[in-house]
């Protein structure tokens, strides 16, 4: 990034708020910030939109995966002041968000072949979908940045990793369970009847009415362990492991209080089936719970700067910042210095997770200096949790007849010692994410440790696609009429293990969340607005759109 | 749609769909105008297009429409492409009205009407349909509609079935779409289309209701589909004997003393015979009677059904035993073939395919038996019927029905349907069904079998009573029907109840009293009974009584009966002269349903005299339901006492419609 393009000094040089980073949480930020009236810029380092969030082509992600996980270069030269600074400039760096990252190529021409190469939207935050009803799908519609957005359904959801082989199609509705082939009649029965109480219950708390004979659970229950709810309902356990992993999508074997750092309790668990059930049927033209936005994920964070450059937000990309400009008597926050040199203030400021203050600049700064980069200062990662991974470009599908689809190995499936559940997500070309014979496979794993999270992953791969060799050791005598290979062929494949970090607010500096370990925006979500909240204050994010046109707008979501 | 509740309308919206009025009238009677002076220029028609746009519910205009293409076609040259134009042009005018209404009847119809034309669009239609089928599913019109389309395309069934598979498949409340599998497998089973053999469609179609039914029981679209396949089960299409009086190898005793009028024409017998559904076809020429006995070569046979009605269960034939020169002491064979020459016809259009025959042995006596003149008595006179066992059976013997059926997957798959919905957690529907599948495994089974679940049956429709007091009538009649299956089942329980009575010539007596019957079944089996108790039952109607020919007493007392419309079925039995229906409910509701749905034939008339000339009795108008049952009864003792239409003047216009009558309320009546 040392060959910056000549750009023009911006003009203006104060605003209310300066955002560094593209990810959801700080487009989201921009978005809301813009429409309630603050003057805003909106930076970022990478030539494109969404920062981790991005979609990228395969060379510009394995460029970035690659840049993002190297020790941080040596900060630039701080470039000559033009004229002495009034401000104490402490020097900002880049630390690494990933680790342990391993590419493959299987099949050189998906990278050499032009109709190829250029054709991959591949998302770095993969596997991740939006529940129907989920509070990113609401933030958008309320927003209005659904406008810039197209999204399809995924086509179906499986359980797999039974003694079988096969993967079970998660019987999420009504029909699907009607239709399911695997589910015995009394199994059938027993999880339609554990879906009417949660429907009972959601209708009996949703309802102004107090009805006496509603079938409701009751407190006690609701405070209990979700497994023991299951149990009392008398799930058999494979639908307990359908319902926990496939619909709740948990990532810790509840039946293990050990190692399961956070036994879910029913009420949670009820949330989280709530989510699923009343994202069927939100959208009429969506088959399913789960959504998926066409051309990746990356047009999310897109989406929301776009409704924040309507509401007037500044944007550059490509301009990474190298500087903090602090008050030299108070060790207030006044600033930044951009890599072009030109100093830019701002009463506040958001920073992209990855961003840090490096460590020779900490040990010359007073303890209010430091405290007013609190936020920003390394510190012993509190959670060990990380997340595991992996892309896999693979021709033709996992499953005959699907093409998008999420598929879900809980705990202890696929190999006694698996810690927590995988998730795998396929999708094809109809998303516009890759070219149409081939699909996209999102693997993912919450881990304690790099190797535990992609030995984890490698085993979910192993049993979905053929065992590949790479290119130069593949010889012609490969027996192509083992029964067992109806399995795709891998052609491309990445693993990398991503930290967690959670966004923070630090008064005048505050920190965006890094992408999470789960399927959907949700906590991503709730934390940019409750950062909006602190900043801002008590007002409503995007109070003033909620008139009748902006509303009828609205509607236009999820044409598919 | 479903579900959807009705909107209440601001003032404003009033105003609007005021102002919608009264220009929809303005419109309405220019249209009416022109439709009057038969005028069908463009403008004319423009106008009713306009108006059907607007209120698709507008038949009278549908109709001018009709009138006007009519006009339109005699008019052009029969040139396809202008036919094409002007039917294309009535097809786009019902699509836009059916987007305004979806259920416009008339718009639908019009739609048949365009398509038989011969348009040739009807390819496009079922595409059309697709479409409003995704929006509306269950939507009775479209699926009518489609059948109609399918009908004309010659889509295969096969291919229907599929579409009825995927609308299932994506909601399997769809009663429509269950209903048109059902249709389309009767067809494709009835004419035993490749692949769609009974044996093994039906336990497949079982197998795809169960998901439904285990997934939500509280859904009743599956129930009704499983319901329909229990019938498609137990029923056989094909009519079957299922019972005669005389049976099979019995002996019957005769008396040649003319003076016993214990059948009502002397010197004959009553010949039943008795179906498992009604019939059509009974004639000397498709039942032939090979007997000794003269005079009976052209027998007539009647069917026991309501007036006017050619089809019956239960055909009737008078036999003559005595000839001009009496033969005493003399026994003589009777055969009776049934099905020989075809013409026996289901209402449903299927012949009787299984010959059958029986024979059986009348002895003529020569004994001068007496004329019982005395009071019957439902108290004295009665002995235990000491009759052997094999006896009875030969009475009650019937086994036509079963040895016909392939009843081998039948019964398999009842079987795996009780052991299903013995799992199936308690619901009431599920008792239900449960109850039902016992009963059709008793109808099914042999005979060595039954009797084993009726307390099951019973005690389930007796929850059933308690769990769904909505239903309580239904269920009451359900299990009084199983409790007559169970007692006629078995010839230890039968044999209990029968009696014979002394004063009258022990004429076979069987009681079937106190037990909380609401409903009459089993009849079949119980031909040969002479006297029937039904007293202390909760009985309100004799429906199925008039296949009993031989009965000559019967004692309703202390029932439920609400008018003598309720006694109608007893009309039919030429032999019954002993009638007790005191303490019923007979006058005492002044708004009788029964009454009120059937208004007197003579409310309106001023005649006095009845179809053959009779001078009607004074009163006739006010009893006119009592005149019409009794006049065609030859009772000679009659109870009424105890109800509330019991009195002076009642008593007085029976002694004028029933002149024979010799005791009433157990008074003799001075001649």
């Amino acid at each position: 990034m040392g060959d910056l393009p000549p750009y023009p000094p911006l003009d203006p040089t104060t605003y209310d708020l300066i955002i560094v980073g593209t990810g959801v949480s700080e487009s989201i930020l921009a978005a809301a910030a813009s429409s309630s009236g603050s003057s805003v810029l909106h930076l970022d380092p990478n030539p494109f939109y969404g920062s981790h969030f991005a979609s990228l082509s395969l060379p510009d992600l394995t460029t970035f995966l690659h840049s993002n996980s190297l020790p941080p270069p040596p900060p630039p030269p701080p470039p000559p002041s033009h004229d002495p600074s009034d401000f104490l400039s402490v020097d900002l760096v880049n630390r690494s968000l990933y680790s342990s990252v391993e590419i493959t190529t299987f099949e050189s021409s998906i990278l050499d072949d032009e109709r190829y190469s250029r054709r991959f939207n591949v998302d770095l935050c993969g596997p991740r979908v939006l529940f129907c009803a989920d509070e990113s799908i609401n933030l958008m519609l309320k927003s209005g940045s659904n406008n810039y957005v197209e999204f399809k359904s995924v086509d179906a959801s499986f359980v797999g990793g039974d003694s079988s082989g096969e993967l079970r199609s998660v019987p999420d509705s009504r029909a699907a369970i009607f239709r399911d082939k695997s589910l015995g009649l009394q199994e059938k029965n027993l999880l339609m009847k554990f879906f009417k109480v949660v429907q009972a219950h959601l209708a009996a708390a949703s309802s102004t009415e107090i009805d006496e004979t509603a079938v409701t659970i009751t407190d006690e229950d609701m405070e209990s362990p979700f497994v023991e709810f299951l149990a009392k309902m008398c799930l058999p356990p494979k639908i307990k492991s359908i319902i926990l992993y496939g619909i709740a999508m948990l990532d810790y074997d509840q039946d293990n209080a050990e190692t399961c750092g956070n036994l879910l309790k029913t009420k949670e668990g009820v949330a989280r089936l709530a989510l699923y059930i009343t994202s069927i049927g939100r959208f009429s033209n969506a088959l399913g719970a789960l959504i998926y936005p066409i051309y990746g994920q990356g047009e999310i964070p897109q989406a929301f700067c776009r409704r924040a450059a309507v509401k007037g937000c500044i944007y550059v990309l490509r301009m990474p910042i190298t500087a903090l400009l602090l008050d030299k008597e108070t060790g207030d926050y006044k600033g930044v210095r951009l890599a072009t040199g030109q100093e830019i203030f701002s009463q506040k400021l958001i920073l992209d997770p990855c961003i840090t203050v490096g460590l020779e600049s900490m040990s010359s700064l007073t303890d209010q200096q430091k405290e007013t980069v609190r936020v920003l200062v390394p510190k012993a990662i509190s959670s060990k949790e990380r997340v595991a991974r992996g892309i896999c470009i693979i021709r033709s599908s996992v499953k005959a007849d699907v093409s998008n689809a999420l598929v879900v190995y809980p705990p202890k499936s696929l190999f006694p010692e698996q810690l927590a559940a995988i998730r795998v997500l396929q999708l094809g070309s109809g998303l516009a994410v890759c070219p149409a014979d081939m699909h996209v496979l999102y693997l993912s794993t919450v881990c304690d440790n790099d190797d535990q999270g992609k030995a984890a992953l490698l085993s979910a791969m192993s049993t979905l696609i053929k065992p590949q060799v790479p290119e130069n050791l593949q010889s012609e005598s490969v027996v192509e009429n083992d029964p067992a290979e109806a399995k795709p062929t891998v052609l491309w494949r990445a693993l990398y293990v991503q930290e967690l970090v959670k966004g923070e607010f630090g008064g005048s500096i505050s920190s965006a969340s890094s992408p999470d370990g789960n399927l959907n925006y949700n906590e991503i979500v709730k934390s940019a607005v409750e950062l909006y909240e602190q900043l801002i204050g008590g007002e409503e994010l995007f109070k003033e759109e909620k008139t009748p046109e902006e509303e009828n707008d609205a509607g236009a979501e999820n044409e598919d | 749609m479903h579900g959807r509740p009705r909107k209440v309308y601001k003032p404003e919206e009033e105003a609007a769909s005021a102002a919608k009025a009264a220009k929809l009238r303005a419109l309405q009677s220019q249209f009416m105008s022109y439709h009057h002076n038969k005028i069908y220029t463009k403008e004319a028609v423009d106008l009713s297009t306009k108006l059907l746009e607007i209120n698709p519910e507008a038949y009278t205009a549908w109709n001018y429409r009709k009138l006007a293409v009519e006009d339109k076609l005699s008019r052009i040259e029969s040139d396809p492409d202008l036919v094409k134009t002007i039917l294309d042009e009535e097809l786009s005018v019902v699509e836009s009205a059916l987007k305004q209404n979806f259920k416009s009847y008339g718009a639908w119809h019009h739609r048949k009407w365009v398509l038989s034309k011969g348009h040739s669009s009807i390819g496009n239609e079922l595409r059309l349909l697709d479409k409003f089928q995704k929006l509306d599913t269950r939507n009775f019109h479209a699926w009518n509609y489609r059948r109609f389309v399918v009908e004309l395309t010659n889509r295969s069934e096969q291919d229907e079935l599929q579409y009825t598979d995927v609308m299932i498949g994506s909601d399997f409340s769809n009663y429509s779409a269950w209903h048109n599998r059902s249709v389309l497998l009767s067809s494709l089973l009835a004419r035993k289309v490749d692949g769609f053999l009974p044996n093994k469609k039906i336990p497949d179609e079982y197998n795809l209701v169960h998901d439904a039914i285990f997934t939500d029981e509280d859904d009743q679209s599956g129930w009704f589909y499983h319901l329909w396949l229990l019938d498609q089960t137990v029923n056989v299409e094909t009519p079957l004997l299922t019972s005669s009086w005389p049976s099979h190898g019995s002996c019957i005793n005769l008396s040649a003393g003319c003076l016993n009028d214990s059948f009502s024409e002397p010197g004959s017998f009553p010949l039943i015979i008795y179906f498992n559904q009604a019939v059509g076809g009974v004639s000397s020429s498709t039942v032939t009677v090979d007997t000794e006995l003269k005079g009976n070569e052209d027998l007539v046979w009647e069917p026991v059904s309501k007036k006017n009605s050619q089809v019956s269960c239960v055909w009737v034939a008078r036999l003559k035993y005595m000839s001009s020169e009496p033969c005493f002491r003399k026994e003589y064979k009777v055969k009776v073939r049934i099905g020989d020459s075809p013409g026996i016809v289901s209402s449903r259009g299927c012949n009787f395919s299984a010959p059958y025959e029986f024979i059986f042995t009348a002895h003529v006596h020569d004994t001068l038996e007496e004329s019982q003149g005395g009071i019957v008595s439902w108290t004295d006179g009665f002995d235990i019927w000491d009759a052997e066992s094999k006896d009875l059976n030969s009475l009650v013997n019937l086994d036509q029905s079963n040895a016909q059926l392939d009843s081998k997957w039948r019964q398999e798959a009842i079987a795996e349907e009780i052991d299903l919905f013995r799992e199936l957690p308690d619901s009431k529907i599920g008792k239900l069904t449960l109850a039902r599948l016992l009963m059709a495994k008793a109808m099914i089974s042999d005979a060595a079998v039954k009797g084993v679940h009726y307390n099951e049956i019973l005690d389930l429709y007796k929850d059933l009573m308690v769990l769904d007091s909505s239903h309580y009538q239904y269920y009451k009649d359900e299990h009084s029907v199983a409790l007559l299956r169970k007692v006629t089942s078995s010839t230890e329980d039968l044999s209990g109840r029968l009696f014979r009575y002394r004063n009258m010539n022990n004429s076979v007596c069987l009681r079937l009293n106190n037990l909380s019957l609401s409903r009459i079944a089993s009849v079949e089996k119980l031909l040969f009974v002479q006297m029937l108790d039904l007293s202390h039952n909760e009985l309100h109607s004799t429906e199925g009584l008039e296949a009993m020919q031989l009965l000559s007493c019967l004692n309703l007392s202390h029932n439920r009966i609400r008018s003598f419309s309720a006694l109608d079925s007893l009309r039919h039995l030429n032999q019954l002269r002993v009638l007790n229906v005191s303490h019923n409910h007979i006058g005492e509701h002044s708004v009788d349903t029964t009454r009120y749905l059937c208004s007197s034939p003579l409310s309106n008339s001023e005649c006095t005299r009845d179809e053959v000339g009779r001078q009607m009795p004074s009163l006739v108008t006010k009893y006119w339901d009592a005149y019409f049952v009794l006049r065609d009864l030859n009772l000679k003792q009659l109870d009424i006492t105890g109800n509330a239409i019991a009195g002076d003047e009642f008593r007085s216009f029976v002694l004028q419609v029933v002149p024979k009558l010799v005791w009433i309320d157990g008074k003799k009546l001075e001649s």
